[in-house]
């Protein structure tokens, strides 16, 4: 796991637990640093313990064991109000008996911060956002994207040096969140402001993050840059959750460097990577992206190819979606490009699939 | 504008139209009648149910706290008479006459002792007076009825007086009719009543009520001494001696003895002084002259410590008001039980909307507990708990802390009334703002956290101000209910501790004074509803939710 090492992490995590009943973790063994103006975002299924990583982190809800470290200090101990973190909620959780100027007056306030400042402050974070006409407005009378960034001035407003967002596009439209998700990144990286983003979108996460932590059961399954994320996931949990993905069952004939061969179920024999495999006769699961498969390929003698069948093809504009039938499995899916001299493949019809060995990764079986 | 009208209408001017060519609006009414009228139809039962049930008595109570036409129901001549006097010293001969037969026909009604009872409301003594008064007035009766008997038998006698005055056609019916079937009902004989206007009137009254109350025939029954005194006023003021009808030889010689100075005569005010004093003391009719109108503002006037009088509207003395105060009291205490509802509901509301399901549960069975026990055990448990040789004062001389002989009185007063009407009352005030309090996210909290707020700065500046209209709701359903609250102050409010509601309870089953009691709860009504509007004024009722 890559760490950043403790000496210039600015937000900590050590080997933090967490249980609610006392039965079982929803949080096993978490370590995690990040530095100073790092837009780091919690991906995870719901239920794989991201949020409660997010509440532990601003306060709401206590470590059972481990420590918070926030700037070298442990944050265990200290109550929420007291630790300086800027916080937008999935459901923004904007005052309703207050306008938006009163909330976002709210956290000045209560840090006695004189009038005169106090408004210059709120002027200044709703042009941030560009609000500035709202000041007046009810929470109520804003359309949900107004709502959105409402929130976030509100929480940047008092210049926290970290800021949490939990699933905060969640509510909003595809347009408009990806709208947001542009804003919020350029935000964030303008201000130099550290950010813990959760949620269970991946396009999200990979279009916003410097990294990301993928999360299931509990624990962190992989933490990395997004790219590295998609073309290297370290388990096939990491690779079925991260964009489209085909699998193919088989086990481990031997292993040569960074090359091993996988004999399939059906007693066809491919080419691949070795991510998680060490010896022969493991069983394996390979993962081979979409776009990564090549038709009737060129590959030169190395590699193998597979027989596949067509079973659907989907015309999808700027590229074709092809359903193919591999070696038993019938969900295999390749996306190609449409270019001009694209061939179409029609149901039915056989043909020879293939892959570069570097493309195709082995990795556990579970 | 936009294209949606579509091309049944052509250019952009004139009222839309539907594709008939009819105006939209016209056809749009039309379509929704039908609906409306179903709707109608669905909520007509229970409309009907509460119309009658409801709205109607109350109307009608409503109406009863102006209502007067007993007076000049009961004695119509009178108030004629008094309506043209003054009011300043006696009032005429002419009065104590009307007042004569006028009481006279209602003490044979039996009607007298109600106007006594509803002027007694206005002035002391009139219902004894009244009561006095119906046996008297046979007094001045007697000295005509006794002469004219004994000139002739007959003056005492059924039949010579039916034949005088009845019709005969009428007559014959009469002595046709046996008991059990129905009466021909009484005629003046023709020309009677311009003979002997007087008579005739009294004995058509006498025989009318004779057939219709008594079940009596008129022709066994002699008349009453008001019929002869009439005879007598009738013989007085004209000359008869020309007289040849049924019975000339009776009537003639009658006339001729009221005409004779020998003849014993007696005025209508000395009768009526003879009988009680107070007729000669002008209070009473000016009373009467007062309330003649079938409307009065009276008891309106009565309900807030005042009174109508010849001079005008002034207050009553000292000693006699009392509803002002009891109306001030009223409204205070149901103030000082809305504000200790609201102090012990709100922590019970908080930890209701915020516990665990199962635990809430559990807890709201306990608020709701008291609701599944009779409002009378509760009041009466009350009792138990701080009378003076109760519970709490028990635990207090055990501990030392009331000495045995200065046990508190905790209860018949102010205190026993406001701490049994707030247990009563609380649920009242739990469940609105429970309602409301479930309602606000916990993220809002999380959110004032995250901000920097303290624990209280979030209750105060983030949680409370969202709770409020769950305490506006309970505050409104406390205070009206108190505000109107009978059996608990009844019960443990002693003197000190009842309310507006118990003395209109008073007046409507033990004074009977209904008008009064509806004057006082009109005033309650208008006080509910003009709090109620207040209320929408400042608060918005708007911001009012029951759940």
């Amino acid at each position: 796991m890559p760490d950043t090492g403790a000496s210039d992490a600015f937000v900590a995590f050590e080997r933090v637990q967490k249980s609610y009943d006392g039965e079982s973790l929803v949080v096993k063994d978490l370590n995690l640093s990040l530095p100073k103006g790092e837009f780091l975002t919690m991906l995870g299924p719901s239920g794989s313990g991201k949020t409660t990583c997010l509440m532990m982190l601003a306060g709401f809800e206590t470590a059972t064991h481990g420590e918070i470290k926030l700037d070298g200090v442990s944050i265990n101990n200290i109550p929420p109000h007291k630790r300086g973190i800027g916080m937008v909620f999935q459901n923004y959780a904007l005052f309703p008996h207050m306008t938006v100027a009163e909330n976002l007056a709210f956290p000045l306030e209560v840090r006695k911060i004189g009038k005169s400042d106090r408004e210059a402050k709120v002027k200044r974070a709703l042009d941030m956002v560009e609000m500035g006409d709202f000041g007046g407005r009810r929470p109520g009378q804003l359309s949900g994207g107004q709502q959105q960034r409402i929130a976030l001035a509100r929480a940047l407003v008092f210049e926290p040096e970290l800021v949490l967002m939990d699933e905060p596009l969640g509510a909003l439209d595809k347009q408009l969140r990806e709208k947001m998700q542009f804003e919020i990144t350029n935000l964030a990286h303008s201000l130099g402001i550290t950010t813990v983003y959760v949620t269970h979108d991946q396009t999200e996460a990979l279009t916003m993050s410097d990294r990301v932590a993928v999360f299931n059961d509990g624990r962190i399954q992989q933490l990395a840059p997004p790219d590295e994320l998609y073309e290297a996931p370290q388990n096939s949990f990491v690779a079925q959750f991260i964009g489209e993905n085909n699998t193919l069952e088989g086990t481990v004939q031997q292993i040569q460097g960074d090359r091993c061969t996988v004999q399939l179920a059906n007693g066809e024999v491919i080419d691949a990577k070795p991510v998680n495999v060490t010896q022969p006769g493991e069983r394996t699961r390979v993962s081979i992206r979409p776009e990564r498969v090549e038709v009737n390929p060129e590959l030169g003698d190395t590699a193998h190819t597979l027989k596949a069948r067509v079973l659907e093809f989907v015309y999808m504009g700027d590229i074709f979606r092809t359903r193919l039938e591999v070696a038993g499995n019938r969900d295999f899916v390749i996306k190609t490009r449409n270019r001009a001299d694209q061939e179409r493949l029609t149901p039915g019809q056989e043909v020879a699939i293939g892959w570069l060995p570097e493309d195709c990764r082995a990795l556990d079986a579970d | 504008m936009t294209d949606a009208k579509g091309d049944a209408t052509e250019g952009s001017a004139g009222p839309m139209m539907a594709a008939d060519g009819t105006p939209l609006k016209k056809s749009l009414a039309r379509a929704l009648r039908m609906q409306k009228m179903r709707a109608l139809m669905l909520i007509a039962p229970l409309l009907l149910f509460v119309l009658v049930t409801f709205i109607a008595p109350i109307a009608d109570m409503l109406f009863r706290s102006v209502e007067n036409d007993i007076v000049s129901d009961t004695m119509p001549r009178t108030t004629a008479v008094l309506a043209d006097w003054d009011g300043q010293g006696m009032p005429p001969e002419t009065a104590f006459e009307a007042a004569y037969f006028d009481l006279y026909i209602a003490a044979e009604r039996k009607l007298h002792t109600r106007l006594g009872t509803r002027l007694n409301y206005e002035q002391t003594g009139a219902s004894s007076l009244f009561r006095k008064s119906g046996r008297g007035l046979d007094d001045i009766g007697e000295v005509y009825q006794d002469q004219f008997e004994d000139l002739d038998e007959g003056w005492d006698e059924a039949m010579p007086w039916a034949e005088l005055m009845g019709d005969p056609e009428w007559l014959s019916e009469q002595a046709a009719w046996t008991k059990g079937a129905r009466q021909p009902e009484f005629i003046l004989r023709d020309g009677i009543a311009d003979l002997l206007p007087r008579t005739a009137e009294q004995y058509e009254a006498f025989a009318l009520y004779l057939q219709d109350e008594d079940n009596k025939s008129p022709l066994d029954e002699e008349p009453w001494s008001a019929v002869h005194t009439a005879l007598y006023e009738d013989l007085a003021a004209g000359d008869l001696s020309g007289y040849s009808g049924p019975r000339a030889d009776m009537l003639v010689a009658a006339d001729a003895l009221v005409d004779s100075p020998d003849f014993e005569t007696v005025s209508f005010a000395r009768g009526f002084e003879d009988i009680d004093e107070d007729w000669a003391d002008p209070e009473i009719w000016r009373t009467i002259k007062l309330y003649s109108p079938e409307m009065t503002p009276g008891y309106f006037l009565n309900s807030v410590d005042m009174q109508l009088t010849p001079e005008g509207v002034e207050m009553r003395p000292d000693n006699q008001r009392i509803y002002m105060l009891l109306f001030k009291r009223t409204i205070f205490m149901s103030m000082v039980i809305t504000c200790s509802c609201i102090l012990l509901a709100y922590p019970v509301a908080y930890i209701l909307a915020n516990l665990p399901a199962r635990k809430a549960n559990l807890l709201m069975i306990l608020v709701l507990l008291p609701f599944w026990t009779s409002l009378l055990v509760r009041t009466s448990a009350w009792k138990v708990m701080l009378q003076q040789q109760g519970v709490i004062n028990d635990v207090l001389v055990w501990l030392g802390l009331v000495a045995d002989d200065s046990r508190l009185a905790m209860i018949n007063n102010q205190f026993g009334t406001i701490v049994a009407m707030t247990h009563i009352l609380l649920p009242f005030m739990i469940l609105p703002m429970y309602s409301v309090m479930s309602t606000i996210p916990h993220t809002y909290v999380r959110a004032a956290k995250s901000l920097g707020a303290t624990d209280w700065t979030t209750f105060w500046r983030v949680y409370f101000p969202q709770s409020i209209p769950g305490i506006g709701a309970g505050s409104i359903l406390v205070f009206i209910l108190s505000i109107g609250y009978y059996i608990t102050p009844e019960i443990v409010g002693g003197t000190t501790g009842t309310f507006i509601s118990n003395r209109i309870a008073y007046h409507i089953s033990s004074s009977l004074n209904w008008g009064l009691a509806a004057a006082l709860g009109t005033i309650l009504l208008a006080v509910v509803l003009i709090l109620y509007w207040a209320y929408d004024r400042i608060v918005g009722i708007d911001n009012v939710k029951l759940g």
